[in-house]
């Protein structure tokens, strides 16, 4: 269970990563792809953060920016206290074991190559100076946390299913003994049966290991499951954040409200009467967001000011934040332009 | 499904076997459906069932070896794709049978902007110059609600987010309006907003061109809101299909029940653990001789663990390979009938 008296574990504030882009012969800078703009969380140790959002909002680029597997445009990432924004090589490397991603794709990211046993113990090779034979054993305690069978050891990434391929790489990630690890769509491609499998062991593990997890996902129903907090991202930028139950029961952004109602029901019945908010307009690019709020071209209630002012991310009950005009108080927004977000969660 | 109209495509006993060292892989054992023009099949299923590996054998995309095609007719206008020669497959893959790919990395080409690849199969099979090509290759971007698309022709898979590669794949597979189309877990990576996008335009193309899709997902909540009929494989078998209401309400397999039950979701009460189904997936080292769900069922007997179930009717274009007989809560009292996955 997350503890709130220690000070949160992952701080991450005005968090930026641009992508350039060039033009011309001579790669001309013309511009630049808004991936990441400007956002900023806090997880507390043994907590869930769960981070939502539709495709290319900026969901991976976040997670690989806070790991320092991009160099961020801007901003500030401290783990356990220490700043990893601009931490140098030698720094860095002594921090990345306790730090560690599971990533979006287990097929990309196995070493088609290597055995089992060699995926899992190549981190310890690289960071710790054990033994061959205590790098077996703990190999072997590795497979057994996440459930493979020992005598799969000595075999290849083609020769297991998907879902054993995402405990592999779980395994991986746990054999540092990492204190954070970013989960980017660990589960997309399993089978519902081995999603909730996977679900239950990283849950597990948690309560045992006392792990810290950000969540990737855009599944809102496996979120609600696993997730103690949800932060939902669009364009770049969170919009809202607050507790799992107050999402789910009574979602406040326009966007959040959307994204919800567009879960469709496994049955048919029900599908026929679920009441859907279609969300239309154009989808902005990040290289090119619109003026105001990002989400003024497509909102649903969307209010002339929403085109002229970029809203506060701010907090509209305790521990709910949101960055919209509906939820704004008069006094602040009131002849502001384009309030750089400083409210800090 | 549609009466009286001839199937799109006909898939009859198709058997597929992998030779590695470890020993054979049974993938796929005596899978037979049919699709209908402008019809769309949900397939699901664990993990290994067989899914990709039956698509990907019946427009022969298999590396032979290791595969191996046992057994099976795939007949498409008037053609068995498995005897025909490759010359004429080459040509039906893209205007006849489209393929959008499980995994976009390994389909789309790392060195080729993403304009490039779009273009090459209109010019190739559409017959459009190099400015239609683009200005289509343009619009098709849009239709999957990629912003900014003029700009991001330019752009190199790398460059594209996960659920925007998955979208450029569908934007291809739908550059030479197929009359088949097959989708390997086309929107594993993509939010429900946009997922409902691609799935009305998916809807609009099925009427508009009469196209029949199969799509493949882990998705049950996908494939109640837009399939007509639905498919579900276990061990490399179909183990029940029938009209998607039909099976949503009352499934008749109880691996399809287990699987029903597994789904969270976000209305309603919170459960505090998920629930799984219990037990391993079945080794496919040989083909079944036995039911290959018994040894997780709720409802097994003595039969189960001696013969391979075969397709029992369970409703109106409804049937399921199950000895248990789910609406009376009893053994089958139907005299057995040898199928072929007995005689496997
Ligand atoms: N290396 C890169 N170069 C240029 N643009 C990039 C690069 N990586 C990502 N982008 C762009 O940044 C934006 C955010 O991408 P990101 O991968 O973070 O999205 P995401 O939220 O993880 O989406 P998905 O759910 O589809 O995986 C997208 O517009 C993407 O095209
Ligand atoms: N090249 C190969 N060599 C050996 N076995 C293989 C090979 N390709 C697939 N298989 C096996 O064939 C079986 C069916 O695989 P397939 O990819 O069709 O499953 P699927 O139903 O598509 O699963 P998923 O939902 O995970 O994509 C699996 O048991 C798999 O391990
Ligand atoms: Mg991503
Ligand atoms: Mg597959």
């Amino acid at each position: 269970m997350p503890d709130a008296t220690k000070p949160p574990l992952v701080q991450v504030q005005g968090l930026k990563m641009y992508f350039p882009i060039t033009a011309g012969v001579f790669r001309k800078h013309v511009g630049d792809v808004k991936a990441v703009d400007n956002v900023s969380f806090d997880i507390h140790e043994g907590e869930t953060l769960g981070l939502v959002g539709e495709s290319g909002c900026g969901k991976s680029t976040t997670g690989r920016a806070i790991l320092r597997l991009y160099e961020p445009t801007a901003g500030s990432v401290k783990i356990d206290g220490i700043e990893i924004a601009k931490a140098d090589e030698r720094q860095l490397r002594r921090m990345r074991p306790t730090m560690q991603m599971v990533f979006q794709d287990p097929q990309a990211s196995l070493n088609p190559r290597m055995t089992i046993a060699g995926i899992i113990s190549e981190p310890l090779d690289e960071h710790t100076q054990l033994s061959k034979k205590e790098k077996l054993l703990r190999v072997y305690e590795l497979m057994d946390q996440v459930g493979l069978n020992r005598t799969f050891a000595n075999r290849y990434p083609h020769e297991f299913s998907g879902g054993q391929r995402q405990r592999i790489g779980i395994a991986r990630a746990l054999a540092l003994n990492p204190k954070f690890i970013i989960c980017d769509e660990p589960i997309a491609a399993l089978d519902v049966s081995i999603q909730a499998q996977v679900v239950n062991l990283l849950e597990e593990l948690q309560d045992r290991l006392g792990l810290t997890y950000l969540f990737i996902s855009h599944d809102l129903s496996m979120v609600r499951h696993i997730a103690d907090r949800v932060a939902v991202m669009y364009l770049g930028q969170i919009v809202e954040l607050a507790p799992r139950d107050a999402v789910y029961a009574q979602p406040l952004h326009p966007y959040t409200q959307a994204l919800l109602s567009a879960v469709p029901e496994p049955d048919p019945e029900a599908e026929v009467d679920r009441h859907r908010i279609l969300l239309t307009g154009d989808v902005p690019s990040p290289a090119n967001p619109p003026k105001g709020c990002n989400f003024c071209t497509r909102c649903p209630q969307v209010k002339p000011i929403c085109h002229e002012i970029e809203p506060r991310f701010q907090e509209v009950e305790p521990g709910r934040y949101v960055s919209c005009h509906i939820y704004q108080d008069q006094n602040t927004t009131a002849g502001n332009t384009a309030a750089p977000q400083t409210e800090l969660v | 499904m549609p009466n009286g109209a001839e199937p799109a495509l006909r898939v009859d006993g198709l058997k597929t076997v992998f030779r590695t060292r470890g020993g054979a892989v049974h993938a796929v054992n005596s899978v037979s459906f049919d699709l209908y023009p402008g019809e769309l099949l949900g397939v699901v299923g664990e993990s290994g069932s067989g899914k990709s590996v039956t698509m990907m054998s019946l427009i022969g995309l298999l590396p032979q070896p290791p595969a191996e095609i046992r057994a099976g007719e795939v007949m498409f206008e008037g053609v068995n794709l498995r005897t025909c020669s490759p010359e004429h497959l080459r040509k039906v893959r893209g205007p006849g049978i489209g393929f959008i790919f499980q995994d976009p990395m390994t389909s789309l080409n790392p060195v080729f902007t993403v304009g490039y690849q779009l273009r090459e199969p209109l010019i190739k099979h559409m017959g459009l110059n190099k400015k239609q090509a683009h200005a289509r290759a343009k619009e098709l971007l849009e239709l999957v609600g990629i912003p900014d698309a003029e700009r991001r022709l330019k752009d190199y898979p790398h460059q594209f987010s996960g659920g925007m590669r998955q979208r450029v794949m569908i934007a291809i597979a739908l550059t030479c309006d197929p009359k088949v189309l097959i989708a390997d877990e086309p929107t594993t990576a993509l939010d429900v907003t946009i997922q409902a996008q691609i799935l009305e335009l998916v809807k609009d193309l099925r009427q508009k061109l009469g196209m029949a899709i199969v799509w493949i997902t882990h998705d049950l909540g996908v494939i109640a809101g837009i399939a007509d009929r639905i498919m579900v494989m276990y061990g490399g078998q179909i183990v029940e299909q029938g009209p998607v209401k039909e099976v949503f309400r009352a499934p008749a397999h109880p691996y399809t029940q287990a699987l029903l039950r597994t789904v969270p979701s976000v209305r309603g009460d919170r459960a505090p653990k998920l629930s799984v189904i219990e037990g391993q997936p079945p080794i496919l080292t040989a083909a079944p001789a036995a039911c290959s769900f018994r040894d997780r069922c709720p409802k097994a007997f003595d039969l189960c663990h001696s013969q391979n179930p075969p397709r029992f009717e369970a409703g109106p274009g409804h049937d399921a390979a199950c000895f248990w007989n789910s609406a009376a809560d009893s053994p089958r009292a139907a005299p057995l009938i040898l199928t072929e996955h007995d005689h496997a």
